[in-house]
């Protein structure tokens, strides 16, 4: 707690545990939390996925699923103990007293009622308005949250607006009723960084205006530092660590928020730092990358373009090198062309026009649907986004890795293939008793193992990675990009880097190129680039990432 | 492996089961009705076809189970050979339409465009008929004879297995694990159906025994309205349509018995459906 309080605390949880019941029996999702909050504060409360974070969320608004029960503990909320407020209580505390921001923008609205009438639904529901006033209020509401055009907008369906511009309206119904407590839970992920600033921006601005006390859920320290006056750690249902942010970053007192401070990718953080030393894969004994000058290119695309059927263009004039064990990173804003742009040079989609050269052979004119058959398959493969959806749940561990070796390396099952798998499986550092499980059965962390160990499987020469981590916790992340970085070194591999984290793009890339809305805005070496962007655009994308101020020397 | 992965199933298999006594007990009923089909031939107790006329309209007795029709046909050996028929019909239906609409479905739902198109509108060409109508009008058209009625349950039913694949397909084809497959070598077509059709299996699985039960009522429906298997073939829906004539004086067996077969015949697949799913989807396994 900061300064002295004199005043009652808006918020004040003590010792809350949560239960869910599931089909193996009880869980404790939350073990003994204990916070409070002053009016008008913003907390953040930060940790990664299983962390408890969200459930203390929900157990603070009621919102549990039907699972979850609040074992023990105490809310207490103006004073007045609401750990087991029901029925006419809760109605009242929900929206006029407390709201709640989630991270879904789009999911949370309702896509068959206009915004306009779905902010005057959440009027109506606490205040005796008349259906014109209640509109007149949503529009002024509209208006605070600056969505532009308010008046058009009023009429709009949720799909029809952006994601950014969905979480405002959001933000506006959770204003409606002036709670004196907002509960964000994550309301920026998924969200571009850009997009993100103005979000933060615009929330930290009511919240400042209306008096209104914030609770920030994140698993984004980063974040959390740049917003919040004060941040609690979870880990595991339990609250390991309250301060400042600044004190949390420069001087962490818990070795897991040391772990989560450290994994953290900040502007100036190198691979090698993401970890504490005694978990850190050795780097190989390679001195220092071959120089990339010199030896032959191993990839020219040359003025590529993709035009949708629809007369969409998702890509216009792509051109860029790339020489053998070079890693190449391609950043952008969701819409910037650059997830398009990786499948082209994967071969998995067509180019509209342009050629593209893979090792002196061209590869754009064969079309994508026969790449298969091609020599050249096996020596471009791609590590996929979200480890959740990118092994076939019908396929354990074992098959998933050894699917490219009997396609691509005409390999038949046997001792041979399983030694191959498990070498596979030894070098992503996954356990080989975990070869004969589903991918349920597997933590995200493992699960982008198997998708990198599919992908190095027939050793290939350029590796396309899309956004290889961005579903990942920071503290995985940082296993897997380090994992990623090894790799690289061992087999002098090309890295493609997708991404939208530019800290990353940094830390992983010798050179980056930034797209915007299909076209190149800016290329060049990635610390040059990042330091000193050349461009008003470059310059907002690393402007907008939060980050938190080096350690004073 | 793989013989883990059969004792996992098994396993996986019984545990759903025990959770889940409706399935078991819908399951054990299918299977019975499964084994009554196959072994029908040994188990009548008198010759389903030949009528003894001094034995006509007798009431369920120590000797006629389930009692005997107008001609002294003996209604629980009709009952149990029918069951061969009605059941080969649905079967063999079921697995026509689902062989052809899972694939016409999933191949749509993969490539969209013109062909997603105009299989859509043949569809809703087909959906646009009643569908037991269209039945009748094709048995009509093609003649009274077991393929036909066995095509015309199988056309009836495409449609749902068609939209089904392809809603299915298309919600998965854009996945990571799609695309990657096509990274590890795979063609479109071999993604489709090797990789996409067994992911959409599990909740074809419950479609395809909503069917059967759907496709016995109609194959008996067709009997019933005369446009079905002939007599004396046994067949429930025809003995339904027999017996009816009876009901007014009281000679309620005629009826009771193959409604009641028809009855939990139907009963017996809706009920299995959902367990199905339980035990096909990997994800369910823990």
């Amino acid at each position: 707690m900061i300064g002295s309080e004199s005043t009652q605390p808006l918020l004040e949880v003590e010792n809350l545990k949560v239960t869910f019941s599931t089909r193996r029996g009880l869980v404790e999702a939350v073990r003994g939390v204990s916070l409070s909050l002053q009016p008008g504060e913003m907390l953040g409360l930060v940790g990664e996925s299983g962390s408890g974070k969200s459930v203390t969320g929900f157990a603070i608004t009621h919102l549990l699923d039907r699972a979850g029960h609040i074992t023990e503990g105490l809310i207490r909320f103006k004073g007045q103990d609401i750990t087991r407020a029901g029925g006419a209580d809760l109605r009242s505390l929900h929206g006029a007293a407390m709201a709640m921001i989630f991270q879904n923008p789009r999911a949370a609205l309702n896509p068959i009622r206009t915004v306009g009438q779905q902010i005057a639904d959440a009027i109506l529901a606490h205040r005796r308005l008349s259906r014109a006033e209640a509109q007149a209020e949503a529009l002024s509401l509209l208006k605070a949250v600056q969505i532009r055009d308010p008046e058009r907008r009023m009429g709009a369906y949720p799909h029809e607006l952006s994601g950014g511009m969905c979480q405002r309206v959001m933000i506006a119904v959770a204003i409606s009723c002036n709670p004196s407590l907002l509960i964000a839970d994550e309301p920026t992920t998924g969200l571009d960084v850009t997009t993100q600033k103005v979000v933060m921006d615009l929330l930290a601005r009511i919240a400042a205006d209306r008096g209104m006390a914030t609770i920030l859920i994140t698993h984004d320290l980063g974040l959390a530092a740049r917003y919040c006056a004060r941040v609690v750690v979870m880990e595991q249902g339990r609250l390991v660590e309250e301060a400042e942010p600044l004190t949390l970053f420069h001087r962490p007192q818990h070795p897991y928020t040391r772990r989560l401070v450290a994994a953290s990718p900040t502007a100036t953080s190198r691979i090698e730092d993401l970890v504490p030393d005694g978990e850190r894969i050795p780097l190989v004994a390679v001195t220092e990358l071959p120089p990339p000058h010199g030896t032959p290119l191993l990839l020219d695309v040359k003025a590529v373009s993709k035009r949708f059927d629809d007369g969409t263009v998702g890509v216009a004039d792509f051109s860029m090198t790339m020489r053998g064990g070079e890693s190449v990173g391609l950043v952008g804003e969701s819409g910037s062309g650059k997830s398009t742009t990786s499948r082209m040079i994967c071969r998995l989609i067509d180019a509209s026009a342009g050629e593209i050269l893979f090792d002196g052979q061209s590869i754009g004119q064969i079309p994508a649907r026969d790449f298969h058959r091609s020599e050249l398959r096996r020596d471009i493969q791609i590590v996929f986004q979200d480890p959740n959806d990118s092994l076939n749940p019908r396929y354990t561990a074992f098959d998933c890795i050894a699917h490219p070796l009997l396609r691509l390396m005409n390999m038949r099952s046997g001792d041979k293939l399983r030694q191959r798998v498990e070498e596979c499986a030894d070098r992503v550092g996954l356990p080989r008793e975990l070869l004969s499980r589903f991918p349920h059965q597997l933590s995200g962390g493992q699960k982008a193992r198997v998708g990198i160990a599919r992908a190095i499987a027939c050793k290939p020469r350029l590796l396309v990675l899309d956004e290889p981590t961005a579903a990942l916790d920071v503290s995985v992340q940082a296993v897997v990009l380090q994992l990623l970085n090894k790799l690289r070194r061992e087999d002098n591999l090309a890295f493609l880097f997708v991404s939208h984290d530019l800290n990353v793009v940094r830390m992983m890339c010798d050179r980056t190129i930034v797209l915007r809305t299909g076209v190149i805005v800016e290329q060049g070496e990635s610390r040059a680039l990042f330091a000193n962007p050349q461009t008003d655009y470059t310059r907002e994308l690393v402007d907008a990432v939060p980050h938190i101020a080096p350690a004073p020397a | 492996m793989s013989t883990i992965e059969t004792s996992s199933t098994l396993r996986h298999t019984a545990f759903v089961l025990r959770g889940n006594p409706v399935t078991a007990i819908a399951a054990a009923g299918a299977l019975l009705l499964a084994l009554l089909a196959i072994s029908a031939p040994w188990l009548t107790p008198y010759d389903p076809i030949a009528s003894e006329v001094s034995a006509a309209l007798q009431p369920p007795s120590a000797a006629h189970w389930f009692g005997t029709d107008q001609l002294g046909r003996d209604v629980l050996s009709r009952l149990i050979v029918a069951s061969r028929l009605d059941l080969t019909i649905a079967v063999t239906a079921v697995a026509v339409s689902f062989a052809l609409g899972s694939v016409v479905g999933a191949l749509c739902g993969y490539a969209g465009g013109r062909l997603d198109n105009a299989v859509g509108r043949f569809v809703d060409v087909l959906m646009a008929f009643p569908l037991f109508v269209l039945a009748m009008a094709m048995v009509a058209a093609l003649g009274n004879r077991v393929e036909n009625i066995v095509i015309a349950t199988a056309i009836i039913n495409l449609p749902f297995y068609i939209r089904f694949a392809r809603a299915e397909v298309n919600i998965r084809r854009n996945l990571g694990w799609v695309e990657a497959a096509r990274a590890c070598g795979e063609s479109h077509v071999a993604v489709v159906l090797r990789f996409l059709l067994p992911n959409v299996l599990p909740a074809m699985a419950v479609q395809m025994s909503l069917n059967l039960g759907w496709a016995i009522l109609n194959a008996a429906g067709l009997s019933f309205i005369g446009l079905g298997v002939k007599p004396p073939t046994p067949e429930w829906g025809i003995m339904v349509a027999e017996g009816a004539r009876f009901i007014s004086t009281g000679r309620w067996w005629l009826v009771a018995f193959p409604g009641l077969a028809l009855m939990s015949a139907v009963l017996c697949f809706n009920l299995l459906g959902d367990g199905l799913r339980d035990i096909l989807d990997p994800r369910m396994r823990t």
